[in-house]
């Protein structure tokens, strides 16, 4: 395709004419998407549907369900422990250099901002790393965040249904003693009915976080 | 209002100025800004160490491995988030420095592994160590140790008491 060539030096106000209807479309068109991005700025990354945290597909309802798992103190519990109560459910290892940490040591801060209110949460670290993470070493690593904080593991068959449940990815990599994971980092914020509010994003705003951690418990 | 605006210009006039005691260490061309890690959960067995390497020089450089006094092993690893999944992978042959350029180690990137933890990293603990070059040799330096959650690099309560 030739660009076409310069215009004659005076454009005819004819050409102007036949031009304007699709200079306004457009424009309209840009305006359209503005405020389309916008409405998406506002609405989207706060709500369930557009947030593409987990698996990079839209996350729907159907998040979560039943599961059995292990807590620190080598208990076995369900869902049903967790009712009553907002939840605030991530995964992780302890063998995990940034990620899991980090959010232990924010949500830590979290509980600590929403004061009182940090009562109605229950908050669980689910281990996808069995093989390492007894409930033992769970508890001893608990001890450095909000004593509100649980953990809990359980069978490779019951870690992997909770992740299929929660639709967590998780990969080991590498071999050995020395082995990693690729694995989701959201927090999925539940309310005391069980069903997905909200996630809180990895390195999230701290404000933020809060601010939906009080929407999950409103809803 | 025009005095907290001095104040403010004075205040951004102590930051950017070098500060006399910076947590630096130098090595032929190249200079190791602020090396951190940050405190462990009890009964942790990895932390990740975190530094900005840059070289003056005219030719790269290239940072084959570390070592760290309170771990048994050290991994370069490059790390990197997408959708919401944390990767991470050994950096096979080290990482190079471009001459002239710089390479920055940080939490969510590219970082130093330590593994086999002997003790509890505790909040300003300083940990020695050393980086490993391939045309610099070992260079010894200290790693300070920040609060569990920190993302960025705070240069030093301890180096850098202000007269």
């Amino acid at each position: 395709m030739t660009r076409p060539t310069e215009p004659e030096k005076t454009p005819s106000v004819t050409r102007i004419a036949r031009f304007a209807p699709y200079a306004v479309g457009v424009v309209l068109a840009g305006m359209l998407g503005l405020s389309g991005y916008l409405i998406w700025a506002a609405v989207g990354p706060q709500g369930v549907g557009l947030s593409g945290a987990v698996t990079g597909r839209q996350i729907g309802p159907g998040i979560g369900g039943d599961f059995t798992l292990v807590n620190q103190d080598g208990k076995t519990v369900t869902q049903d422990d967790f009712r009553g109560k907002a939840l605030a459910i991530f995964f992780g290892y302890t063998h995990c250099p940034d990620a899991c940490p980090t959010t232990l040591s924010d949500m830590t801060d979290r509980l600590k901002a929403l004061g009182p209110d940090g009562d109605k949460f229950n908050v669980l670290f689910v281990s996808i790393d069995p093989e390492r993470d007894t409930p033992a070493l769970l508890k001893t690593y608990l001890e450095s965040f909000d004593p509100r904080i649980s953990a809990a593991t359980g069978s490779q068959a019951q870690v992997e249904d909770a992740m299929k449940k929660f639709r967590v990815y998780a990969r080991k990599v590498g071999e050995g003693d020395a082995y990693t994971y690729d694995h989701s980092t959201a927090v999925y914020l539940m309310n005391a009915r069980g069903e997905l509010v909200s996630l809180i994003e990895y390195q999230a705003r701290q404000d933020e976080a809060v601010e939906k951690m009080r929407r999950t418990l409103a809803s | 209002m025009r005095f907290s605006l001095l104040a403010g210009a004075l205040a951004l006039a102590f930051l950017v100025s070098p500060a006399a005691s910076a947590h630096e260490i130098k090595a032929g061309a190249l200079v190791i800004h602020h090396p951190w890690t940050r405190a462990t959960p009890k009964g942790a067995q990895v932390a990740g160490g975190y530094t900005l390497i840059e070289n003056k020089g005219d030719s790269p450089e290239r940072l084959m491995g570390a070592t760290f006094a309170a771990a048994t092993a050290v991994e370069l690893h490059v790390m990197e988030m997408k959708d919401g999944v944390m990767t991470m992978r050994p950096a096979v042959g080290g990482i190079e420095i471009p001459a002239h350029g710089s390479i920055e180690f940080r939490p969510g990137g590219l970082h130093m592994m330590f593994t086999g933890l002997k003790s509890q990293l505790k909040e300003d603990d300083e940990i020695d160590g050393t980086l490993v070059f391939e045309k610099a040799g070992t260079v010894a330096v200290d790693f300070e140790v920040q609060s569990m959650g920190s993302q960025t690099p705070v240069e030093g309560h301890d180096h850098d008491k202000t007269n």
